[in-house]
């Protein structure tokens, strides 16, 4: 078994009590983080949004597929909130609206590369992303080019809160946005669907052989990827207040990858995971050693794949079971 | 599908009604890969209800015969109609769903899934598996995946990952995927190769038992001739992408001709056939 094999690999079903366990703590050490260290909501609102477009990525992971261009629906997310805020200001309709557009992209998109694996899959979302970072960069009249646009002011179920009540209300949303898709996710990949999705990366044929087709497997599978990326990307430009090109960049696209694997895919927790310890060691190591930070990461990315294939999660999780035997 | 076909290796076939209509019915195959002809004119009716062995030296186009049968392969030439309707140019998937189902050479089983979750995961395809969000392994499809795994005999290893197993429970788990689809006609490639010998009798008798319970047509490729002797209602002799030889088990597995040309040294005649 090859260090990505193991990587991918399904949880065990022993691990089902920690995963429930270990969100809830999750959950509630974000929360008290994000009170004793108020400067840090906002980061950890962001881990919260890229943990969600994470969460996509490792449903695509499930079926062995990686897409190197998955941050393009994270930017349609975040450009729906920049271009419809002023219009639409309400932050509980831009959300599901940029999550629908990001969905019906997906569903297009999906159309195309479902067809394709491995390889010509991962490249054909990245060629597509940088379509899209072409389109946002170039049509300056419409996307203030690189510049990006500032995102107008939000109001929350019609109240305009002020800036810190705000703060709060964006991260309690991303948290619950998070656990309400990390639940979907786990269920899904416990469904039929979710399980002949995990099929498609051992024996495609076997699922054409049951009268199942693999493509409209790994089209839902994309589809929701892309819904969640959408959401991510709502959130991220109402937090950040700010979106740019390079949202839908192919670094972007890596980075979400990267948590990916740094997290773990053997658990619905682990892009969070992931996503939370990226973020933090993004402010931290940016802080302490300035432009050296992603040497950091990609030392801490390369010791990940050599030693812990599992990432976080699988390392928390072979802690608690050494602990508990 | 009477009774009568079923009843035993001695009236095997006796009160098959001659003129029934063929379930599966090959005209006039074609395929070649390069210069390899694979299919050069096959012509094969399977009757409802039999058990069909094919024989033959490697490479003579067994398989091949299969891929056509399912729509995994298109030949260049040639009807198959399945039920009395045309079934070549449709996707393995629609023939699934008409009822043909396969296993395969080298099995093909979901490996990082649990050989439940292989079984619920067929039973659920046949059932209907777009359902996103109920679980799997809910009681319905855990219960009939169990049954269905304790009639072939794997109940034991059903927790096992489907890659941990040996060869004969493989296969068995293999065909039992198939099965799961309710198939009224199934193609099994070599059943029992690759399996120890002191299992193999073991493995085909389950194998027969659940098949000839549900009523299922059985096409199977089988290298061993004892295996063939035993439980094959027909023997078809593939040689070179020909039907070399139809026919009883008793008579084909004697015809010198077919003893020399196409068993070779694969087998002597087997001790239980021809009286
Ligand atoms: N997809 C393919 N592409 C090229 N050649 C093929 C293909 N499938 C089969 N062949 C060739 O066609 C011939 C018949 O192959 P086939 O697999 O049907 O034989 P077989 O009777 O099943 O043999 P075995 O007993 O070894 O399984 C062989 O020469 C094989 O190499
Ligand atoms: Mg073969």
């Amino acid at each position: 078994m090859s260090a990505t094999d193991r990587a991918l690999a399904a949880p065990p079903r022993t691990m089902r009590l920690p995963e429930a366990l270990l969100a809830v703590l999750g959950a509630a050490a974000l929360v008290l983080v994000a009170f004793l260290a108020p400067w840090l909501k906002f980061v950890l609102t962001v881990a919260l949004a890229k943990g969600i477009a994470v969460l996509g990525i490792l449903l695509l992971l499930r079926a062995g597929q990686v897409s190197f261009g998955h941050s393009m629906f994270l930017a349609v997310g975040a450009y729906t909130v920049a271009f419809l805020a002023p219009a639409v200001p309400e932050a509980l309709l831009l959300l599901p609206l940029g999550a629908l557009l990001a969905g019906i992209l997906g569903l297009v998109i999906g159309l195309f590369v479902v067809r394709y694996r491995d390889i010509f899959f991962g490249m054909l979302n990245l060629a597509l992303s940088m379509v899209l970072y072409s389109l946002l960069e170039k049509l300056y009249a419409l996307t203030k080019g690189t510049d990006g646009i500032r995102v107008s002011g939000l109001t929350f179920a019609g109240i305009t809160p002020d800036r810190e009540t705000q703060e709060w209300v964006m991260f309690g949303l991303a948290l619950v946005l998070a656990i309400g898709f990390g639940l979907l996710v786990r269920a899904y990949l416990a469904s039929p669907m979710g399980r002949a999705l995990a099929g498609i990366k051992t024996r495609e044929t076997r699922l054409e052989f049951m009268g199942v087709s693999a493509r409209r497997v790994l089209l839902f599978a994309y589809v929701m990827s892309a819904v969640m990326g959408g959401v991510g990307g709502t959130l991220v430009a109402m937090t950040t207040r700010h979106v740019t090109p390079q949202l839908a960049y192919w670094t972007s696209s890596g980075e979400l990858v990267f948590i990916a694997i740094l997290g773990g895919a053997g658990s619905a927790l682990g892009p969070f995971l992931g996503a939370t310890a990226f973020e933090l060691v993004r402010v931290y190591a940016a802080a302490a050693v300035a432009d050296a930070w992603q040497m950091i990461l990609g030392g801490v990315l390369l010791a990940v794949i050599l030693f812990a294939p599992g990432g976080l999660w699988g390392m928390l999780t072979s802690r608690l079971k050494g602990r508990g035997a | 599908m009477s009774a009568a076909v079923h009843g035993g290796p001695q009236d095997r076939g006796a009160n098959r009604p001659r003129q029934a209509t063929p379930l599966l019915s090959a005209r006039g195959l074609r395929l070649a890969f390069g210069g390899v002809k694979a299919a050069d004119g096959i012509d094969l009716d399977v009757m409802p209800g039999e058990f069909l062995a094919i024989i033959g030296p490697n490479g003579a186009g067994k398989t091949t015969f299969i891929n056509m049968s399912t729509g995994y392969l298109k030949p260049q030439d040639g009807t198959i109609t399945y039920d009395g309707q045309p079934i070549i140019g449709l996707s393995p998937r629609a023939i699934v769903r008409r009822g043909i189902g396969r296993s395969f050479q080298l099995p093909q089983l979901f490996t990082e899934h649990t050989v439940l979750e292989n079984a619920a995961l067929a039973i659920a395809a046949h059932a209907g598996i777009w359902s996103p969000f109920t679980p799997l392994l809910r009681r319905g499809y855990h219960d009939q995946a169990m049954a269905l795994l304790d009639r072939f005999g794997l109940g034991p290893v059903a927790q096992s990952r489907a890659d941990a197993l040996n060869e004969g429970a493989r296969k068995l788990a293999d065909i039992a995927m198939a099965v799961a689809l309710q198939p009224r006609l199934v193609l099994m490639d070599e059943p029992t190769s690759g399996v120890a010998a002191a299992e193999k009798m073991g493995i085909v008798e389950t194998l027969v038992r659940v098949l000839r319970d549900t009523g299922v047509t059985a096409v199977f490729v089988e290298h061993d001739m004892d295996v063939v002797a035993r439980f094959a209602d027909r023997v078809a002799v593939w040689s070179q992408g020909r039907i070399a030889a139809l026919g009883p088990p008793q008579q084909v597995l004697n015809d010198p001709a077919v003893l020399r040309d196409v068993i070779g040294i694969e087998a002597s005649p087997p001790s239980g056939a021809g009286h």
